[in-house]
């Protein structure tokens, strides 16, 4: 065997070896969280609500509350994210402030999320008076998801061939109706794997929604955005605080019912992208 | 030649990219109800002089413009120009056909939509008479509905330039409209241009020399930016003045 194959060989089998401890680790925690959860895992876990008893607490008003919460923010974060993007790479050209603000946005998206509750609790909860409601930590969450939406929906654009802008500029079409007609709807796949990874971003998110004073006793299920509320993060949170192995059987359950919604949203947003995708093409 | 109100007139048109010039003083005119064909080696400035007309070089970064071109008596680079409007009046086909990923109608439909034609009558009709004007209808009147990116190569290009006719404008601009076709399919395209002058304007860019020889009335030989020689397209393939150009037009380089 040659130097240059055996290299090949090497790294080849150094990949798989890398790949097989990021995985096992993440099969260790998800057998460890199987193994203390998954026995508290029934319908009546999920449709229930919190309860002093471990036996009979549920996850309802959280699970009610993680949804309205990535619904509302992803409504929030989508239009002005996808908007800013737009400025920045369609509008704004290759200026020094652009360049600028570029800069500041890729920095955002690396600033603690608890910084962003702050900001939530003084701007919104505070000055706004918004108070401990589900607009408030919606609001939140949506600046947090804000860089990473931005970031994406810039490299969607980038990506749209300027055949197809020049096509529609040589028919007289407006900066505007170019845009609005053909850049976004070819865009549209990259900008929802945008929205998908800032979802999984702020789906998880604990620290932010504490500061802004997410509840952790929640006996009702929100009824409107202006609803106080909890949401899954913040109830694992909580029950992993309590003494006693019942209720951190709990939160191991409700990790798994987290991991879950994950699946399903992300698998929801990747069908919609890829029908946007093929319904271009075809 | 014979004294024809000129459509457009270029005059002393350069065009930079940053700090380089890719057309220099180019001054010509382009004749009403003619075919220009631009000729010269690659990156000789022939696309940038079609682009300049409908002002397509606006969209490229730090390219600048002086000198002037006229359509029928107005600058179109002076401030006030509506350069929306201006590209409604010159059309343009690519070199390499971008139907958008829509229908075959929706795609000839798009023009008049953005335009305000409201009346679904209308653009239907519309949308017929340009696909018929293009030479594609007998192919496409089962599939209108079908997505234009299912066409052959050679059927693309023509619902494209089925797509630039649907506006009705006075100047057709070609960027080697046909370099991306089979033999049938590009003499399906000289033809369609024959047809076409006797209602448009066309400025044709091509590397093709029989091609240019075949459908243009005047020629234009371009090298290294700037404008070597232009006349009817008999004088410059048959009695060129330029040593230059002849060595062109007999493929002794380029």
């Amino acid at each position: 065997m040659t130097r240059a194959a055996w290299m090949d060989r090497a790294f080849h089998a150094l990949g798989l070896a890398v790949l097989a401890v990021a995985l096992s680790a993440l099969m260790f925690l998800l057998a460890d969280v199987w193994r203390d959860g998954a026995s508290r895992l029934s319908w009546a876990f999920v449709t229930g609500y919190p309860s002093r008893q471990a036996s009979t607490a549920g996850l309802l008003p959280a699970v009610a509350g993680s949804l309205w919460l990535v619904v509302l923010a992803a409504a929030m974060a989508m239009p002005v994210g996808v908007g800013a993007a737009i400025a920045l790479e369609e509008y704004a050209g290759r200026r020094r402030w652009a360049r600028l603000v570029e800069i500041n946005i890729a920095n955002l998206a690396a600033v603690p999320s608890i910084i962003y509750g702050l900001l939530g609790l003084g701007l919104f909860v505070q000055a706004l008076q918004l108070e401990r409601t589900l607009i408030a930590g919606a609001a939140t969450l949506a600046l947090l998801m804000l860089p990473v939406v931005i970031l994406t929906a810039r490299e969607a654009l980038k990506a749209v061939p300027l055949a197809q802008r020049e096509a529609a500029l040589a028919l007289g079409s407006t900066k505007w109706q170019t845009i609005w007609h053909h850049v976004l709807p070819t865009a549209m796949p990259g900008l929802l794997t945008g929205l998908i990874l800032a979802v999984s971003r702020v789906i998880g998110e604990t620290a932010p929604l504490i500061v802004i004073g997410a509840l952790t006793y929640v006996p009702f299920v929100p009824d409107g955005p202006s609803s106080p509320f909890t949401a899954l993060p913040i109830q694992i949170f909580a029950w992993i605080s309590r003494p006693g192995t019942a209720f951190r059987a709990n939160a191991a359950a409700a990790i798994l019912l987290l991991l879950g919604v994950l699946l399903v949203t992300n698998g929801i947003a990747i069908g919609v992208r890829d029908r946007a995708a093929r319904r271009r093409v075809a | 030649m014979e004294p024809v109100a000129a459509k457009i007139d270029l005059r002393a048109l350069s065009v930079f990219y940053g700090e380089t010039a890719a057309l220099r003083e180019v001054t010509m005119p382009v004749r009403a109800q003619q075919v220009t064909a631009l000729i010269g080696p690659s990156g000789c400035g022939k696309t940038t002089l079609l682009r300049a007309l409908n002002r397509m070089n606006d969209i490229i970064p730090h390219s600048r413009v002086e000198g002037d071109v006229w359509l029928d008596g107005h600058s179109i680079l002076s401030p006030s120009t509506d350069v929306v409007a201006l590209r409604r009046r010159v059309g343009m086909v690519f070199q390499k056909s971008n139907p958008f990923p829509m229908s075959v109608f929706d795609n000839v439909a798009y023009g008049l939509r953005i335009n305000g034609v409201r009346d679904r009558r209308e653009i239907a009709e519309r949308v017929e008479e340009s696909l018929r004007a293009a030479a594609i209808w007998s192919e496409v009147q089962d599939r209108l509905h079908a997505p234009a990116l299912t066409l052959s190569g050679g059927q693309q290009q023509r619902l494209c330039i089925a797509r630039a006719l649907a506006i009705q404008p006075e100047v057709l601009l070609m960027d080697e409209p046909a370099s991306a076709l089979d033999p049938i399919a590009t003499q399906r395209i000289e033809e369609l241009i024959l047809a076409l002058k006797r209602t448009y304007t066309i400025v044709i860019v091509t590397h093709n020399m029989q091609q240019a020889a075949r459908v243009s009335d005047v020629t234009a030989f371009l090298w290294m930016g700037q404008l070597i020689e232009q006349g009817r397209t008999e004088d410059v393939f048959t009695a060129p003045r330029e040593r230059l150009t002849e060595a062109y037009v007999t493929g002794r380089f380029g």
